[in-house]
């Protein structure tokens, strides 16, 4: 199927490296550079090639790539989580599993229904389709090497043995999937950790910071959730309309072909117009998905890691009030006193440590999502004037030289003068 | 883009022909000044959108030479300018319309202009006629609006009552500007005495609009929900449509019951317009029989032209059908847009509320405002692309129903006169036989059968020779309408899609500051 990160139809050459960008403050420095330099897609499976700068010492090389799996991002990502030493940190998300279901699941329903409609809608359903496997494609190769591009990004992290080990070992890391049980297991761990979260949660927070924190980030969390899925929904729904001028395009085609009156030239110039307009609204609905939608999601993820932070500390501080508590009862019975003076030190140690990192994580994350929806928005709203200059010049086009008639009449609104003085404008001077 | 298109030769490529056209300003000195001013916008007498439509040929991004065009256009326009009244603002008042009318010129009909410049290869030489028609008239300047929706009538017994008013200069009608109230079945009643006085001669009798039990019934019931007020205005709207239609009509405008529809105050409730009345059942059968009929025929067609004129209204209903459908489409999809894109503004202003960075906070908040006002342009774009676009569309393929029947009336006609043809000769032969029989009193009868047979095949074959000559005119007639309006259509339409994307500029323009703002 789709090999490489070609450019492919126009459909996002510019925008398709956007997504790296999400967390804006990278220190990109000469120290260690993480990107995915192509990605090949399979039957099932995506490869990526990770490509690797480095002036570390820690590595044999300077500059070395390898090929990697979805499910070898996952162990990564995996081996963080569980190692209790990053317990003080935002585990940067994990990327989601490439899923070109939908897609492919499209394009057979195209060749299946090929023979019932003409040649032309055919290849331009076709095209569409195409651009948007393209489109998911790309989107989940710029996942992965956010992922990766955080690891590298984060001081504690980015030192860490298996990440080095991921980046250099040139041989398959033989990380299967989670079979069945291993995924059942998971479940149950996940729905135990829920269920230590509610408690943990009810501890109240002597620090004002942290008791501020974990308010905001839940209710934050909720909302994001919410608009993520609302976004997604609008950028579908403006896809969907986009698909329909493709429709009515073809059918005035079809009508203009057909006609035996002056107004066939007319139909085939309108459905010009059609078409080229269901490209730039398939563009603005691209962009949207990309600017708006995907930087939700990602920020959904990452309160998630947020939140996942908080519980550990949380965990960590009901640990060592607990040990505390183990302690004065061992001195009352005086029994096991040292045991249990160590094991509240080790709490007290953890809990400390993990504070500390998480205030300072918290804050970057902070920092990080303004940046990150603030370059965004940005982008979005720019990108958005773009495309509805473009299609507002294309659709006047045509209709000055109706326009202008009608703006002689005395009832015509000045908005139509308006209009045509703005179009020239722009026409005279850029687009 | 822009770049690649030559903008129109607008402000220096002007032919001359305007300065012969400083007389004709003297009805709109307001806006010329303001005209001046603007090298974009020429100086023409007002004409209305249609005749510019139907005269450039279509839009054409690439190659705007419109010179030749305009002379074409200006030319004439000394002659007309006289006979623009500035009463030709289309007054299309009604309450609950959506952000844009439909419908405004299209009653303005001057077809000495069209028919100068068809430069299309003139298929029907009938617009000689037509135009010595139009001449000697009076000036074909009527206008009608409907509106003013109300309820009337408490219950099952519930009915809706329009206004209907006309404007209008026309000798025939009494007084210049008069209103009078009608309800639906009015107006379906006044179709069936048209069509009965009509259609069967040739005319295209536009149709009324459609019956839709569960609509009223949720009226007359007295939900007052959207749904039914926007059924109520679907339906107002598409009343409007056809009665501009059918005054469009030169002959039915000349019809007295048309006449009285629009006048007379009262009007004789049209009872025989129920659903299930007798009528309504005979009505029935009588579709039946002709669906029937209708594959049993078996025309010798003689002229090739009803054939290929048959022939292109069959595919132009299967193609506006589908066109139909995908619009329809069209718009289900930018009222689901519309929905999501509000719901998704709510949505993003909690997650501002919820943000503790200031700026940021703000940014949101802008980012839900303009995605609610963009909802609200998304949702008057599909109301534009509804009522424009769908709507044209439905009764394009609805009149071509009808102009199907028309053809198939001919068919009957032709039966008809076929059928007579047969009589008279098995008339002939009874006689022939009566005559080597010799009985003479049979044979007087023949003979009398004979004449009246005779009489009859006559008057066949003059009916069906008129026929046929009323449908060339009609057809000839309908082509030109539908390109008009299509044209027109279709140009508003772009001009609601160009506005749209105007507003749409404005406000991400206004947004963008802000985000920019987020420190």
């Amino acid at each position: 199927m789709m090999e490489g990160l070609d450019d492919g139809p126009d459909f996002l050459s510019e925008e398709d490296r956007g997504l790296k960008a999400i967390n804006v403050d990278l220190q990109s420095d000469a120290a260690l550079q993480v990107d995915i330099s192509d990605a090949l897609s399979e039957r099932d499976k995506v490869k990526f090639t990770v490509h690797t700068k480095s002036s570390l010492p820690n590595f044999k090389q300077n500059e070395f790539s390898v090929v990697r799996q979805h499910e070898e991002f996952i162990w990564l990502h995996d081996s963080f989580v569980e190692n209790e030493d990053y317990a003080g940190y935002i585990i940067p998300p994990a990327p989601p599993r490439p899923d070109f279901d939908a897609s492919r699941e499209k394009l057979q329903k195209l060749g299946e229904g090929e023979g019932s409609m003409t040649k032309e809608e055919f290849t331009k359903m076709k095209q569409e389709l195409e651009a948007e496997y393209l489109a998911i494609f790309k989107k989940t190769v710029a996942m992965h090497e956010v992922f990766l591009c955080r690891v590298a990004a984060h001081p504690i992290l980015r030192r860490d043995l298996n990440f080095h080990v991921f980046l250099e070992y040139n041989q398959d890391l033989s990380v299967r999937g989670k079979n069945k049980k291993e995924k059942l297991e998971d479940f149950f761990k996940n729905m135990v950790k829920s269920a230590d979260g509610v408690i943990v949660s009810g501890v109240k927070d002597v620090d004002d910071f942290f008791e501020h924190e974990r308010t905001f980030l839940l209710e934050y969390h909720n909302r994001v959730k919410d608009a993520s899925a609302k976004s997604d929904r609008m950028t579908r729904s403006h896809k969907s309309a986009a698909d329909d001028y493709n429709r009515i395009g073809s059918s005035l085609y079809a009508l203009g072909t057909q006609d035996s009156t002056d107004i066939c030239k007319f139909f085939l110039k309108v459905s010009e117009l059609f078409d080229k307009t269901r490209k730039i609204e398939a563009r603005v609905s691209a962009d949207e998905d990309l600017k708006l939608s995907d930087l939700l999601k990602y920020y959904l993820r990452e309160s998630q890691a947020a939140k996942d932070l908080l519980y550990r500390r949380s965990r960590s501080l009901v640990d060592y009030e607990n040990a505390n508590k183990a302690l004065d009862k061992a001195r009352a019975k005086n029994k096991d006193v040292l045991q249990a003076e160590t094991s509240q030190q080790l709490c007290c140690q953890k809990f400390e440590k993990i504070s500390e990192s998480a205030k300072q994580e918290l804050i970057d994350f902070k920092t990080r999502r303004v940046a990150a929806f603030r370059k965004n928005l940005v982008e979005l709203a720019e990108l958005e004037l773009k495309h509805a200059k473009r299609g507002w010049a294309q659709w006047l086009m045509p209709l000055i030289p109706a326009l202008e008639v009608r703006s002689s009449r005395p009832q015509a609104n000045m908005g139509n003068l308006q209009l045509l003085q703005n179009c020239l404008a722009v026409l005279n001077g850029d687009t | 883009m822009a770049a690649e298109r030559e903008p129109p030769p607008l402000g220096d490529g002007k032919p001359t022909d305007f300065e012969d056209l400083e007389d004709g300003e003297d009805l709109f000195t307001s806006t010329v000044s303001t005209l001046e001013s603007s090298p974009s916008s020429p100086e023409p007498a007002s004409l209305p959108a249609e005749d510019i439509s139907a005269n450039s040929n279509g839009p054409k991004p690439t190659e705007v030479v419109l010179d030749d065009d305009r002379e074409d256009l200006f030319a004439e326009a000394t002659e007309e300018v006289s006979l623009d009244s500035p009463e030709r603002e289309p007054i299309l008042s009604s309450e609950p319309s959506p952000a844009v009318t439909p419908v405004t010129p299209t009653t303005l009909i001057a077809p000495r202009i069209e028919s100068k410049s068809m430069s299309a290869p003139v298929i029907f030489d009938r617009s000689r006629e037509e135009i010595e028609e139009e001449a000697n008239g009076d000036i074909f300047d009527i206008e009608i609006g409907v509106s003013d929706p109300e309820k009337v009538g408490d219950g099952m017994n519930a009915y809706m009552a329009y206004r209907v008013t006309t404007k209008t200069s026309l000798s025939m009608f009494s007084k210049s500007e008069f209103s009078v109230k009608r309800r639906f079945s009015d107006f379906l009643g006044l179709h069936s005495k048209l069509a009965s006085k009509y259609l069967h001669v040739g005319y295209i009798v536009p149709p009324a609009a459609e019956k839709s039990i569960v609509g009223m019934t949720k009226v007359k019931v007295g939900k007052e929900d959207s749904s039914s007020t926007e059924f109520v205005e679907k339906r107002r709207a598409a009343l409007e449509r056809y009665l501009q239609r059918t005054v469009k009509h030169p002959t039915l405008l000349q019809d007295p019951d048309l006449r009285q529809f629009l006048e007379s105050s009262e009007l004789p409730r049209a009872v025989n317009t129920q659903a299930l009345s007798g009528a309504g059942i005979l009505r029935m059968v009588n579709k039946a029989a002709d669906a029937v009929n209708k594959m049993t025929i078996k025309m010798n067609e003689s002229d090739a032209w009803f054939e290929e004129k048959q022939q292109q209204f069959e595919n132009l209903d299967q193609q506006l059908r589908k066109l139909h459908v995908s619009v329809e489409a069209l718009v289900c999809h930018r009222k689901e847009l519309s929905a999501n894109t509000a719901a998704f503004a709510k949505s993003a202003a909690m997650l501002g509320n919820s943000e503790d960075h200031t700026a940021l906070s703000r940014a949101l908040s802008q980012l839900a405002e303009v995605e609610e006002k963009i909802d609200q342009l998304h949702q008057e774009q599909a109301f534009a692309d509804f009522y424009m676009f769908s709507e044209l569309l439905s009764d394009y393929i609805r009149l071509i129903a009808a102009v199907k029947g028309v053809f198939d009336h001919r068919m009957k006609c032709w039966q008809k006169w076929e059928d007579a043809q047969i009589t008279l000769l098995k008339k002939r032969e009874a006689e022939a036989k009566m005559m080597v029989a010799n009985k003479p009193d049979k044979i007087q009868q023949a003979k009398n059968e004979i004449r009246e047979w005779e009489a009859k095949v006559q008057q066949g074959e003059r009916d069906f020779e008129q026929i046929s000559k009323t449908i060339r005119k009609e057809v000839g007639r309908f082509e030109k309408e539908r390109v008009k309006d299509f044209k027109t259509v279709i140009i508003k339409y772009l001009e609601s899609l160009v506005q749209t994307q105007q507003q749409l500029i404005k406000y991400w323009e206004a947004f963008l500051p802000e985000a920019k703002a987020i420190a």
